[in-house]
């Protein structure tokens, strides 16, 4: 067991990599009253076509099956995991990203148990006819449910018009269609490639004494058996690096229309320090001027062209990138065509130090305020983890960017052929 | 796990609170004001708030407030408004990393406190007006959020669920007011209202982190204490809901694709009341978790619904259950959704049943306390409710419900309304 500590901000995490391959992490943080534990595995929506464990060839499996398998796994052969869960004071979730499966629990009380459900029941699979096909009713409903929310379909129109094949654009739930031709084979498919425990990281935040829980999690693997781990071979289309369309028009009925500038961000592969600091500096130059009080956000403020629900978000990840701005307008055309000539704008920009320094500050004070959170902690420790990056030395990173770094980056940030708008109008 | 201690300093009117926890790396200043909700008042305190975060005499304008956040390590500034039973709450909040964690850093906690005083009691004015500017634009904005309420199918339903199961009650108000009074809303008027806020609603100051509560007892004091005691702080008297003889059926169509159950009950509970506890667990056997009772028969075992849960409105003493459906089973999630109700006053459900849920209550409630807003949250209630159980006593309370407490409280709880909002040409007539 390895022990990591960070003086700066007083923590200390243990790490582990068990022989079956599972890598483990654990912050104790006896302060909490909460323990917080998740199981994540490294397979997203975006997994679609991959070459199956202990075979040759590649297949191609339905839109959705990720968020289905993740619906499937709380449901065993005589019992619903949530109940068990639930008798041992735990609430427990799970989410499907366009990278991610990860199950999680919150607990305040006895953990052991609850650390040990988890690994057990993601580790167990049982899937059956019946009850697959029960399960189409309900993420039908799901789904259902987010084709109302307009803020849903801005976002996934604007990724259907950035990406021309990256399976990004597919809405991770799917489609009410595909996810009928979903079946239990698909899922053990899926299950038997992606969730072996080297491809898995399980981490724990909260209130527990570390020796005695790596102790605890090393016997319960150690009781299962796994096949030797091979490297997943996953499939992706080629994707240009161009938007697919320029404009996307969708009708649904809204009292006020909304329109999202999406930004198709370079694809390169990066890993440790360069995607660290690719990261870093889209999110501070993206905050930097649509945040509150910045200098795109005011003239599109005082133009009446934005209003509350204005949002920006950006996105890196291993194989694809994407910066959304957007919200609720009286006027989507003027809106886009003014968004558009604020981003084209940035290409003369030289930040000051002051300006810098400013950034500098407020992200640090982002991070830690986010890491007043377990859940936060846990879930981007995890992310950054799968790309050689080491959250809480994030701050020090922060320190010594330098102005040149902002410089060069926003030189290169925007190009009008990898934007895309998304408006949604009353029909 | 450290247990939750709070200091009270009352101050000419001011209740300050002080929350000393090692659990968060940041420090969080909460002003809350307090008065009755009424028609008159509403639609100016929804706009308050967001017109005092614009612009103050020393930062003139949203851009110059935000500059000055940044500077202080990106601190956040939020602003709401809600209600709690009777009851409407204006909060501005403050979040600031804690300077401890930060190399070379002593004097932020210091600015935060006068930045936060100044957008309070130093709003940019001019004559005794806020800025036009300001206000005008702040009312286009509430306008369009009042009218893209019902773009949230589940809020839009809430609210005219409550519309017409509390229509003469003070508790109907919408929270962000009313269109039609934002034309008679001036500069003037806002601002003659809001000293009258600053004058007489009931203001509590908490402070959540890690610091030395004797340096910032004198620090915060100074900084919100009232110059006089307030003049009005009490409620008046509550209002009593109508009596039904039989529960109202509501059914509504838009334009959409699930449509949207949702069933309002009164309680005849509430947060200061002794069968409290049990009112919680009941709620949490009924509705509360993925292992209540509505949980698994409306989603697992028929499959009609992703979700359908119950919520208590604790000053107010009202129960809400929610579902999103398919438009044709209406009939079906309605009858599942009663049956669950009668079963709980029945008692049908087991001493383990009823163990685990507390527990998972209990759970809820210690998380809640890790969370700041979430703490500070959780100790107003008693603010609100008049009373001087903690959080710490709500605990112990709920641990000590029995079946038949639980049995009780099921049984006071009355259907009042059933709200139906469903697609056009579903199974039902226009």
């Amino acid at each position: 067991m390895n022990k990591l500590t960070y003086d700066r901000i007083e923590e200390v995490i243990y790490k582990e990599e068990l022989a079956n391959g599972l890598t483990v992490y654990l912050l104790p943080k006896p302060e909490m009253a909460k323990t917080y534990g998740v199981f994540s595995t490294d397979y997203g929506s975006i997994d679609q076509t991959f070459v199956p464990i202990g075979q040759t060839e590649q297949t191609t499996v339905p839109e959705g099956v990720a968020h289905f398998l993740e619906h499937k796994m709380f449901e065993k052969e005589d019992r619903d995991v949530f109940a068990d869960f639930g008798k041992q004071g735990a609430s427990a979730n799970a989410y499907t990203s366009f990278t991610k499966t990860a199950y999680l629990f919150a607990a305040t009380d006895q953990i052991n148990k609850n650390v040990q459900t988890l690994l057990d029941f993601v580790q167990n699979p049982y899937f059956s006819e019946q009850s697959v096909e029960k399960e189409k009713g309900i993420i039908a409903q799901e789904i259902e449910m987010y084709n109302d929310q307009p803020e849903w379909q801005a976002f996934m129109g604007t990724l259907q018009s950035l990406f021309h094949h990256h399976p990004v654009k597919i809405d991770i739930a799917g489609t009410v269609d595909s996810i009928r031709t979903i079946t239990k084979d698909d899922l053990y498919t899926c299950y038997h490639t992606f969730y072996h425990p080297g491809n898995m990281t399980l981490f724990m935040a909260g209130n527990f004494e570390a020796e005695k829980m790596m102790e605890l999690i090393r016997n319960n693997q150690e009781a299962k058996n796994f096949p030797e781990m091979t490297e997943v071979k996953r499939e992706y289309p080629q994707e240009p690096a161009s938007a697919a369309q320029k404009e996307n028009k969708i009708a649904m009925p809204v009292s006020i229309p909304k329109c999202t500038i999406g930004l198709k961000e370079s694809a390169e592969e990066l890993r440790g320090e360069a995607f660290l600091e690719k990261d870093l500096l889209q999110s501070m130059i993206l905050d930097f001027y649509f945040s509150k009080g910045g200098p795109f956000y005011r003239e599109l403020y005082e133009e009446q062209l934005i209003d509350e629900s204005f949002f920006f978000e950006t996105n890196v990840e291993k194989n694809f990138g994407y910066s959304i701005i957007g919200g609720n307008t009286a006027d989507p055309d003027r809106f886009s065509e003014k968004a558009i000539q604020l981003l084209q704008s940035t290409n003369k920009k030289s930040f000051t130090t002051e300006e810098v320094e400013r950034m500098k500050k407020k992200k640090i004070g982002q991070m830690l305020r986010a890491m007043n959170s377990l859940e936060f902690i846990a879930n981007k420790y995890i992310h950054y983890d799968t790309v050689g990056v080491d959250l809480f030395r994030v701050i020090p990173a922060i320190q010594s960017l330098t102005v040149e770094r902002f410089n060069t980056f926003i030189r290169g940030w925007i190009d009008e052929d990898r934007i895309a708008v998304t408006k949604i109008v009353n029909e | 796990m450290t247990e939750t201690r709070e200091m009270i300093v009352r101050e000419n009117g001011t209740n300050i609170h002080l929350v000393p926890t090692e659990k968060f790396k940041t420090v969080s200043i909460t002003a809350k004001w307090r008065a009755p909700l009424t028609r008159e008042t509403i639609t100016k305190r929804a706009l308050l708030p967001y017109v005092l975060q614009q612009g103050t005499v020393t930062y003139p304008d949203r851009s110059a407030i935000q500059a000055k956040l940044d500077e202080l390590y990106g601190a956040v500034l939020s602003v709401d408004g809600s209600k709690k039973g009777d009851y409407h709450i204006i909060t501005i909040r403050l979040e600031i990393a804690n300077q401890k964690f930060i190399s070379n850093e002593s004097s932020i906690m210091d600015e935060a406190i006068s930045l936060l005083n100044e957008i309070i009691f130093n709003p940019a004015n001019e004559h005794d007006a806020f800025l036009p500017s300001i206000v005008n634009r702040e009312k286009d904005t509430l306008r369009q959020k009042i009218g893209s309420v019902k773009d949230d199918k589940m809020r839009y339903a809430n609210m005219r669920l409550i519309d017409e199961m509390c229509s003469d009650e003070r508790y109907s108000l919408h929270i962000h007011g009313y269109k039609e009074d934002l034309e008679s809303i001036t500069p003037e008027n806002l601002y003659a209202y809001y000293q009258s806020v600053l004058n007489n609603d009931q203001l509590d100051v908490y402070v959540a982190g890690d610091f030395d509560s004797t340096v910032m007892e004198e620090k915060v004091t100074q900084a919100f204490g009232r110059k006089q005691e307030s003049e009005t702080t009490t409620a008046e008297k509550p209002d009593k809901g109508k009596q039904l003889q039989q529960p109202n059926e509501i059914i509504e169509t838009q334009n959409v694709q699930q449509a949207k159950l949702h069933f309002g009950y009164r309680t005849n509970i509430t947060y200061a009341d002794d069968d409290y506890g049990a009112l919680h667990v009941f709620n949490g056997l009924f509705g509360g978790f993925p292992s209540s009772k509505l949980f698994i028969n409306v989603r697992e075992k028929n499959s009609l619904a992703y979700y359908a849960a119950s919520r208590l409105e604790s000053h107010k003493g009202l129960l809400f259950v929610f579902s999103g459906i398919a438009p044709d089973d209406y009939g079906q999630a309605r009858q599942i959704i009663e049956e669950q109700l009668k079963a709980m006053k029945n008692g049908d459900f087991t001493e383990e049943e009823m163990k685990d849920t507390k527990a998972l209550i209990i759970n809820q409630l210690l998380e809640t306390m890790d969370d700041a807003k979430g703490l500070v949250e959780l100790l107003y209630q008693q603010v609100v409710a008049g009373t001087d159980r903690s959080p710490d006593q709500l605990i112990e309370d709920i641990k000590s419900v029995r079946k038949e407490d639980v049995v009780h409280a099921a049984n006071k709880c009355e259907l009042d309304t059933i709200y139906l909002l469903t697609s056009k040409g579903g199974e039902l007539d226009e």
